[in-house]
């Protein structure tokens, strides 16, 4: 049970919250001319490190706002929140 | 005789307050303070249940919450709840109880015959046999089900009540113990918010049962001293009866309050159980140890109960649960209650491991008149109810051996004492570590990941003058790290009779010659598993600790291991001969302790469990007697019988009333959403299949929404309201996911679109009139000009009606003429009353959503999720018309030209016929390539819509075919599984007033 | 020794002291013809169907941790092959099939036990999908059978129809069931290593190396081992073994958590199975009920979940059984599953030669054990998937050939 600091909103609990997967996938700009595989890498083809993982959240039972999320996926500890359209952050090696 | 073990003096019952119970039947008197146990002990009743296995003889090895044999069924009828730890039940008038997994009773136990065919069950017996021959499993299972299991389900609805609370607070300290309330004083004493959790019905732990002094003054009073003061503090909330459960991530607890469960009457006003879910930035562990037993064979008999338990038995219950006491140690602490029991009259004798003794203890034995065997080991016990002689025989000086004369003691109680475990369970659940720690011989807490600190004896630390300062000290450092002010530091001198000091024996057992040859040396009591059974473990390869558990379920029983987790492990450990810490340990899982599944749901039960959603003309369908459907959380009329009409009956009169005059529509729940902005409609292009560029203000457009598979997943009509204004609509189940799907793509792909979305679903009351009479009867009530010239099909007027602001559309799902009158929910049914009463002269009939089904399947509309299902295309649905073909880019759009998705037999949505005019085909029934006597047969397609059509006088369907569209005027066969076949014809899948002249009317 | 009645009651003379090991420990061996990467059911199953049908001599199944104890060891042992599309429907018939003679297969009990499974509908919407499905099945030759309310209040007792969402029918299998799910790994690992087959637990493998595109070779906890042919079959860690082999996987892994009660007496004698109030119950033999619901929706490879998906388990369970407010939860537990776009599993060829990969199960994995298995060895030993498994390529995902069982569950109207 996650307390995630929404950046709208401030530390709330995780029921709160849903997931929604990873983020930093960009729609490609130009759907028909890329190929069927690239079209389905995009659509279904997800990074799912053991680790550091960038994803996607709502804050639904309040400001009902996406943002980003950087957790760890082995010790389910949040290492960062962060508004939409913000630079991904860099992974620190320690 | 009643009440023939309880002292004449001593410990906290109240022996001017009797309390009437029974057990098994029998009537008992106990005393106020009793719990069952030591009421049935006090009673000399030690024959309490059966064991899992074996069927054998148990009685009261514990006096808390870790109780493995003691369970009971409590209570009666709906109130009676199985596996209740007689331990912790506190006595009340009128309780009732009984043992379990016995027949026909606890004293004759048919099942006791397991004992004697022990020989051929050891662990895991069941997976080398029944197999032969396969049919006859479940034949073998039904009478292993019989005999496994332990008490009885109850079998009717609970009528009690369970609440949840959520709590926020500084510090959490579990146990309430000396640790807990020293630290929880510290912490209080700072100022910090504390909630002080504590199992039992009071606080103070192990020192309520044992003398100590606190500088050299009578411990209990300081006790007393440090509790009011604690109940005297308003940051300080203490909840007793309260087991921590649960601790999850970031700092989250669950934990179960006993409200009313040991009150006599049953209340109306207070829950039986509170459960609390706990967020708190600091957790302090204080939960203590349990006393570990000694494993020698038949060590499960009753009247054999660990040292600490005859301690809080005679101190705090005053009952002497044997005259002539055995007590079997490895350390020094125990022979404190072996004192105990001599100056409350009891003849005692003790084995010790050990060769050593320190004087002073030996000296107090002398003088007592305690006989001490040193060196030696309890090798075996008799006495089928109760023990009554045991055997014992000396050890050699590398603990593996037995030497020497067999020699008997005859008893009728042995304590035993093999040293203590800290209670490490929900330190673990937190993903702290554990390391073994050899002095003590059991696991202790060696790393902490959450934000928490571990004290006392839940730490592994023993002595009494040690705690005192570190505790307190804890709780202060707790505040501290919290910014609270430092408070002074306390310094107190503690003091035992007999220090705690570490048992430096091998804790699993001794004799291991013996542990073999089929005795019985019991490491897990209520699952029977035996020293045998985990050396057979690793015999057979089962080494891992996750295997040895899983294959002899050893720590898997009500007690979850309590007892018995460190002596198997050390058990491995010895067979391996590697240090247990290389043998490892499972994992602490939650709860702590068993929870009630009612308390987990708590309010979330009956109409609660999930809020029904109402239109705001839901009461006048009531009262109207409409029979209703559950689409999601909603309530939707499905029918409106009249004298007793059935739903075929109804459907009929209703479908023609639309068809001939008039009918309404309560369409309150479709979703409704309002687009706002100068990117609006650029936005409804990219979601949308269709081209919305070009629609003008006032009219409406039918929109195809799809998923990026290409798949289609919501539809409806969406008007354009103003320049830069949409209003949305949606399927009543879709309305929330098309809403979060406006607003993810909004938020994280088109950042730069300047659009707002707002659910206003609940903000208007829908009432859809249809009908050929619907423009004669709306025109009365509204200013609108209705005329088919300034308000044809496929447009939307703002106005009056019935006197309210309204948004009319003239849309149609009916075929009909049709209009969707939306008002501000408030006046729903005012506009609703007003329609039925003007509507009369038409004969205006209410209709609920099957007529709307079979309205639409004879114009072959499709239903989102009934004729799709999350896997066709919009051309899968011949839906081409409404796919731009010009717009470079929509969701969904890449997909449709994928292999798989331009495949020209995909199915296609097609009409059915029946050849007979008189079947109405099952949804959900196949058409197959051939028609065979028996399956498999290759299927086709499927019917998804299928209804009696009252306008056509013939049955109708809708169905997705195998090539469908190639397929019309094609004969198709139609299985059912009564084993008629069915015949029909492929045809178009519209059936009425093709050339949709109606709605134009 | 065979496991018989005949060989417990003679070893009982002996005090069960001269059984065998159901497995050993042996040493890695520098090379092997085929190696299974995950000592699950599945992984295990894999090498037990190499040996047997296919006579592949040299296999080893290395286990990172110890045999059964992914999800194997954790999951509610739902057995059913009622599937709604005929690609799934084959294959976890397949399944089904295999389960009823395994015990003797395996001279293992592993406990089959096809007290029946219902699926409960408590919509029109979800009637109409049940009975779509029920047809699916009866003509797929599954058998499938439609109960209304009062069938289903007559062979469920105390069941509570008339709830907030009321039952109002139901889709029975008979043949599903349950099974014992650890000794699914133990009986397969034994009959395995009677066949020849190395099993090595604590073994995790750390590289995978590759030679012109083909797999050569595995990096080990334990040393290297060369291979001929790698089958991967890691629930729990597919994408980190895929992503060791240089490509990724369209699949996320979650948290998956299940609990137990404390154990009664019989009174649940058959599975109950609802997606609308979201729970699956049934009683083991032990006694215990056995439930299990959604999974959290976050990635994580933690093995634990979050509190209110137990809550949402107990809240439906009381739903639909009233009767069990009172009884005690027991013990819970996490699992991690990797989950597909479309709920269907990733059977065959990968972008490396002569690496399979058999993974993304999802919930729904331990139902298929023996069938996975079994068309699984068949892809490792001829290097294409056959009938069965075909459909479950990793290659549907570029051409759009979804097997999506959970697509026809949405709601609408």
């Amino acid at each position: 049970m996650f307390i995630i600091n929404c950046p709208y909103c401030g530390e709330r609990d995780q029921t709160e919250f849903t997931c929604h997967g990873e983020a930093h996938i960009a729609r490609p700009d130009n759907p028909s001319e890329i190929s069927d595989e690239e079209w389905g890498r995009y659509l279904f083809f997800r990074e799912n490190p053991k680790g550091t993982h960038f994803e996607r959240w709502t804050h639904d039972h309040g400001c009902r706002r996406w943002f980003n999320v950087m957790r760890d996926t082995v010790t389910d500890q949040i290492i960062k929140t962060y508004k939409m359209g913000e630079a991904k952050p860099e992974i620190s090696n320690e | 005789m009643s009440n023939q073990n309880r002292t004449i003096y001593g410990g906290k019952v109240n022996r001017e307050k009797p309390i009437n119970f029974v057990f098994n039947g029998k009537s008992y008197i106990g005393y106020q303070g009793d719990t069952l146990a030591s009421a049935l002990l006090a009673n000399d009743v030690h024959l309490i249940g059966r064991s899992f296995k074996y069927h054998r003889a148990r009685g009261i090895l514990t006096a808390g919450s870790e109780e493995p044999n003691a369970i009971v069924q409590l209570g009666l009828g709906a109130r009676t709840e199985p596996n209740i730890r007689a331990t912790e039940v506190e006595l009340y008038e009128g309780l009732e109880a009984s043992s379990q997994n016995c027949w026909p009773s606890v004293n004759f136990d048919i099942g006791a015959m397991n004992n004697f065919l022990s020989r051929i069950f050891p662990a895991g017996f069941y997976y080398k046999t029944f197999k032969w021959p396969p049919s006859m499993w479940l034949f073998y299972e039904h009478f292993i089900r019989k005999a496994a299991g332990l008490g009885q389900s109850p079998t009717a609805k609970n009528p009690d009540r369970y609440e949840q609370k959520f709590y926020y607070t500084d510090i959490t300290i579990v146990g309430g113990g000396i640790s807990g309330l020293l630290a929880a004083l510290g912490a209080g004493r700072s100022g910090c918010k504390v909630l002080l959790i504590d199992e039992n019905p009071e606080l103070g732990g192990y020192l309520l049962d044992y003398n100590f002094s606190i500088n050299e003054k009578d411990g209990k009073k300081w006790l007393k001293k440090i509790i009011d003061e604690l109940d005297g503090l308003a940051n300080v909330i203490i909840l007793k009866r309260t087991t921590a459960m649960g601790y999850y991530d970031y700092n989250y607890l669950t934990a179960l309050e006993k409200v009313t469960n040991h009150h006599v009457e049953f209340s109306n006003t207070l829950p039986r159980e509170r459960y609390w879910r706990i967020r708190s930035k600091k957790v302090i562990l204080a939960q203590g140890a349990f006393e570990r037993p000694l494993v020698f064979a038949d060590n499960d008999r009753p009247g054999i109960m660990m040292a600490s338990a005859g301690q809080k038995y005679l101190s705090r219950y005053g009952v002497l649960p044997g005259k002539s006491v055995v007590l079997f140690t490895n350390n020094d602490h125990a022979y404190l209650t072996a004192f105990e029991f001599v100056e409350k009259g009891a003849k005692v004798t003790v084995v010790d491991t050990r060769d050593l003794l320190n004087a002073r203890i030996s000296e107090k034995c002398k003088s007592l008149n305690i006989t001490v065997y040193k060196s030696y080991s309890v090798i075996k016990t008799y006495g089928y109810k109760k023990v009554n002689r045991i055997e014992i025989q000396q050890v050699d000086k590398n603990q593996n051996q037995l030497k020497g004369e067999v020699e008997n003691i005859h008893t009728d109680c042995v304590l035993m004492s093999g040293g203590w475990n800290p209670a490490v369970q929900l330190f673990s659940q937190s993903r702290g570590k554990l390391k073994y720690d050899l002095k003590i011989n059991t696991f202790v807490p060696d790393k902490i990941i959450e934000n928490q600190k571990i004290i006392g004896s839940n730490n592994g630390q023993f002595n009494l003058q040690e705690n005192l300062n570190e505790s307190f000290d804890a709780g202060i450092a707790a505040a501290n790290e919290l910014n609270f002010n430092s408070v002074e530091k306390v310094n107190w001198t503690g003091k035992e009779e007999i220090e705690f000091t570490h048992s430096d024996v091998e804790p699993y057992m001794l004799g291991k010659k013996k542990v073999t040859k089929g005795s019985k040396h019991f490491i897990d009591f209520q699952n029977d598993v035996t020293a045998a059974d985990i050396f057979l473990a690793q015999r057979e390869g089962y080494i891992s600790v996750e295997h040895t558990k899983r294959y002899t379920t050893t720590g898997m029983g009500t007690d979850q291991g309590k007892t018995s987790n460190v002596n198997a492990l050390a058990l491995m450990s010895h067979i391996h001969n590697k240090p247990v810490d290389e043998i490892g340990h499972t994992t602490f899982r939650p709860p702590y302790a068993p929870q009630t599944i009612g308390a987990i749901a708590g309010r979330s039960v009956d109409k609660l469990f999930d809020p029904e959603r109402k239109t705001s003309m839901h009461e006048w369908h009531v009262e109207n007697k409409a029979v209703f459907e559950d689409v999601g959380q909603w309530k939707r009329p499905y029918y409106f019988p009249q004298n007793k009409e059935d739903i075929h009956q109804a459907v009929k009169r209703e479908c023609l009333a639309v068809r001939n005059s008039l009918g309404i529509l309560d369409a309150s729940t479709l979703g409704k959403i309002d687009l706002q902005g100068p990117d609006a409609a650029k936005f409804l292009n990219m979601i949308y299949t269709n081209a919305w560029s070009k629609l003008e203000i006032g009219s409406c457009r039918y929109g195809l929404m799809c998923n990026e598979h290409g798949m289609i997943f919501d539809d409806g009509v969406t008007s354009k309201l103003g320049e830069n204004h949409y209003h949305m609509t949606t399927t009543t189940g879709g309305a929330a996911r098309v809403m979060s799907w406006l607003e993810e793509f909004l938020q994280t792909e088109w950042l730069d679109m300047k659009v707002f979305c707002t659910s206003v679903t609940e903000q208007w009351a829908v009432l859809s009139i249809s009908g050929p009479n619907s423009r004669e009867f709306l025109k009365d009530l509204t200013n609108i000009d209705l005329s088919k010239e300034s308000f044809p099909f496929m447009k939307f007027r703002e106005g009056e009606v019935c006197g309210v602001k309204a948004r009319v559309f003239r849309i149609s799902f009916t075929g009909e003429l049709s209009y969707e009158v939306n008002v501000p929910a408030r006046y729903g049914r005012y506009v609703w009353e007003k329609f039925m009463e003007h509507g009369k002269k038409y004969n205006i009939t209410p209709y609920g959503t099957e007529t709307m089904h079979v309205l639409r399947a004879e114009k072959g509309f499709i239903i989102v999720g009934q004729d799709t299902d999350g896997s066709v295309t919009p051309n899968d649905m011949n839906l081409d018309w409404i796919v731009s073909k010009k717009k470079e880019d929509f969701l969904g759009k890449r997909s449709f030209t994928r292999s798989d998705t331009v495949r020209h037999d995909r199915k296609k949505f097609v009409g059915l016929l029946v050849n007979d005019k008189k079947t109405v085909l099952p949804e959900g029934s196949h058409i197959v390539e051939k028609a065979l006597k028996q399956p498999p047969m290759k299927m086709l397609g499927h019917v998804t819509s299928s209804y009696y059509s009252p306008t056509l006088g013939y049955p109708i369907a809708l169905a997705m075919l195998k090539d469908g569209f190639s397929k019309m005027g094609e004969q198709v066969v139609v299985p059912l599984m009564n084993g008629k076949i069915i015949e029909a014809t492929v045809t178009d899948t519209i059936f009425y007033d093709k050339e949709g002249k109606r709605n134009n009317e | 020794m065979k496991y018989s009645l005949y060989n417990l009651v003679k070893n009982s003379f002996s005090y069960h002291e001269n059984w065998e090991k159901a497995w050993s420990s042996p040493d890695l061996k520098p090379e092997y013809d085929v190696v299974i990467v995950g000592g699950g059911g599945h992984g295990l199953g894999t090498a037990y169907y190499l040996a047997k049908e296919f006579g592949v001599k040299n296999i080893a199944v290395l286990e990172k941790g110890w045999i059964g104890g992914g999800n194997t060891g954790r999951n509610t042992t739902i057995i059913r092959s009622n599937y709604l599309w005929d690609e799934s429907a084959a294959l976890y018939n397949h399944a089904v099939n295999l389960w009823e003679g395994l015990s003797s297969e395996l001279n293992f009990n592993v406990m089959f036990s096809q007290r029946g499974l219902f699926h409960l509908a408590h919509s029109v919407h979800d009637m109409q999908e049940i009975t779509r499905r029920g047809y699916s099945n009866y003509l797929n030759g599954i058998d499938a059978e439609i109960l209304n309310q009062d069938q289903v209040a007559k062979k469920i007792p105390h069941i509570n129809v008339n709830g907030r969402y009321p039952v109002l029918g139901a889709l029975l299998q008979r043949r599903a069931g349950t099974a014992r799910h650890d000794a699914v790994a133990w009986g397969y690992a034994r009959a395995a290593e009677n066949l020849g087959v190395d099993i090595i637990q604590n073994c995790e493998v750390k590289g995978i190396d590759i030679s012109n595109g083909k797999v050569v070779g595995l990096q080990t906890t334990k040393g290297s081992v060369k291979v001929d042919k790698v089958g991967l079959v890691p629930a729990g860690h597919s994408s980190v073994l895929a992503n060791m082999a240089g490509f990724s996987l369209p699949i996320n892994s979650v948290p998956l958590q299940a609990l137990v009660s404390e154990p009664v007496k019989p009174i649940l004698d058959c599975v109950i199975m609802s997606n609308s109030v979201h729970v699956y119950v049934s009683q083991s033999d032990k006694g215990e009920l056995v439930v299990g619901a959604g999974s959290d929706a976050y990635n994580s490879y933690s093995q634990r979940g979050s509190f209110d998906m137990i809550e949402h388990m107990m809240a439906p369970l009381v739903e639909l059984f009233p009767i069990f407010s009172r009884l005690k939860m027991l013990r819970s537990w996490g699992g991690i599953v990797d989950v597909t776009p479309d709920r269907s599993p990733i059977i065959g060829k990968t972008p490396v030669k002569d690496l399979f990969i058999n993974c993304g199960w999802g919930t729904g994995g331990f139902k298929a054990t023996p069938g996975s298995a079994h068309v699984f060895a068949e892809t490792v030993f001829r290097g294409e998937p056959n009938d069965i498994a075909a459909p479950f390529s990793l290659e549907r995902h570029f051409s759009g050939a979804l097997v999506d069982e959970a697509a026809a569950a949405a709601v609408a109207h």
